[in-house]
């Protein structure tokens, strides 16, 4: 499990970066800290798929960049199973990977490229990279530089997957991947992964990930908005596709053959939980959110 | 598999087992694949897949041999039966009946 405390970050040159803005009511000038993170607390769960979902600019990447060590917290504590990233201890980067969103093409063909570096973690299997690619039918003996963005994503997603990690964090895995390669994706997720893993996914395609994450994380300005299952979310918020208007919705959305309307389940009945519209309803009603999920 | 209907995933995947059931693709004490297994085949979250499984384990429809795997209960066939034509009666047909109705269809076309 990965815990999560307290955490803050902002970008800096004193590990605070300082601007100015208008102080009101002293009428002048006067430096305010901006954090992009801030007094963030959640667990991550082993054995779950977690989706981190944000409008632009929120903090997913420097979230996920804290989480494996790339960054330092300057507030709160990260601890993977009594561990802290920061420290990168070579016993815990065997066992993590970070895929960021944007991959280095190297100058060698695939399978060198995972033959060099597999080495590092101490689960990597070069059976199950050669299987991996071959399922998203990518060429092992293709040198990266000839490959296009999207191969290449699939080279780096094949390589992440057959180093065996324990803590598993992308950055927007499916940008680039072809309509194929997106369910090919899903299920190498499942069938690709350790039982006992911790995976962070961030992500704008949550049509991409339909049905393979969860639970749901919403991440707002210095904020967690929600962190909550599939289960925990059609307890709380019904999602009618229905034609008729429902009077107390906390959200609506014209869709071709009616509306997806979202509001609270009050006769504990069951429905399809809408990953784009539960991001928009917990997005106008924050506080209501933060309130019905934190009891 | 398509997910279309407004149903949640976890209840369509019980769906598609029951209807297995009732057309004998799935027998009685037959292995049904693992949650991981099922999972990947149709590129959905383990964790849906065992809430699938724990339903129907609780509607004695499947049921769990510990370390080896879930299994189609004997009288599965029976159970799915009794509990979908009870859904017809209560749910179903009173909705097929209020749209006739509203169509202006009289009941008795379908004696034939």
């Amino acid at each position: 499990m990965i815990t999560i405390k307290d955490l803050g970050f902002t970008y800096g040159e004193t590990g605070g970066l300082r601007s100015i803005s208008l102080n009101k009511e002293k009428g002048h000038m006067v430096p305010t800290e901006k954090f992009v993170l801030k007094n963030i607390t959640m667990n991550l769960e082993e054995g779950r798929i977690y989706g981190l979902l944000g409008e632009n600019g929120v903090g997913k990447t420097t979230l996920l960049t804290l989480l494996c060590g790339l960054k330092k917290p300057q507030m709160g504590t990260i601890s993977a199973d009594g561990r802290n990233p920061y420290d990168r201890e070579p016993s815990l980067l065997s066992e993590q990977y970070y895929l960021s969103d944007e991959v280095p093409p190297m100058n060698m063909k695939a399978v060198d490229y995972a033959k060099n570096y597999g080495k590092f973690w101490e689960g990597f299997d070069m059976d199950k990279f050669i299987e991996v690619m071959g399922v998203f039918e990518n060429d092992p003996q293709q040198k990266m530089t000839h490959m296009s963005f999207g191969q290449l994503k699939k080279t780096y997603i094949s390589f992440a997957l057959a180093c065996n990690p324990k803590y598993l964090f992308m950055d927007e895995p499916t940008n680039g991947l072809d309509i194929p390669s997106k369910a090919q994706f899903r299920k190498a997720m499942t069938k690709y992964t350790r039982e006992d893993s911790v995976i962070l996914i961030s992500t704008h395609q949550v049509r991409d990930l339909e049905n393979i994450i969860d639970p749901i994380i919403i991440l707002d300005r210095q904020d967690v908005l929600l962190n909550a299952t599939l289960e925990e979310i059609s307890e709380k918020l019904y999602f009618d596709y229905s034609s008729e208007k429902i009077e107390d919705a906390l959200y609506s959305e014209m869709i071709p053959g009616g509306n997806i309307q979202v509001s609270l389940n009050q006769n504990g009945e069951d429905s399809k939980v809408n990953i784009e519209a539960l991001f928009n309803t917990v997005h106008q009603h924050k506080e209501l959110i933060k309130g019905i999920f934190n009891k | 598999m398509e997910f279309n209907s407004n149903k949640s995933i976890y209840l369509q995947i019980c769906d598609a087992i029951c209807e297995q059931i009732l057309s004998g693709r799935l027998r009685p004490d037959e292995r049904i694949p693992s949650v991981r297994e099922y999972g990947a085949e149709i590129g959905v979250n383990p964790n849906t897949i065992m809430r699938s499984y724990e339903k129907l384990t609780a509607d004695g429809i499947i049921y769990n041999k510990r370390g080896i795997g879930y299994f189609i209960s004997p009288d599965a066939k029976e159970t799915v039966l009794a509990a979908q034509r009870k859904e017809f009666m209560e749910e179903e047909l009173p909705q097929i009946l209020r749209r006739m109705k509203l169509l202006d269809i009289d009941p008795s076309v379908l004696a034939g």
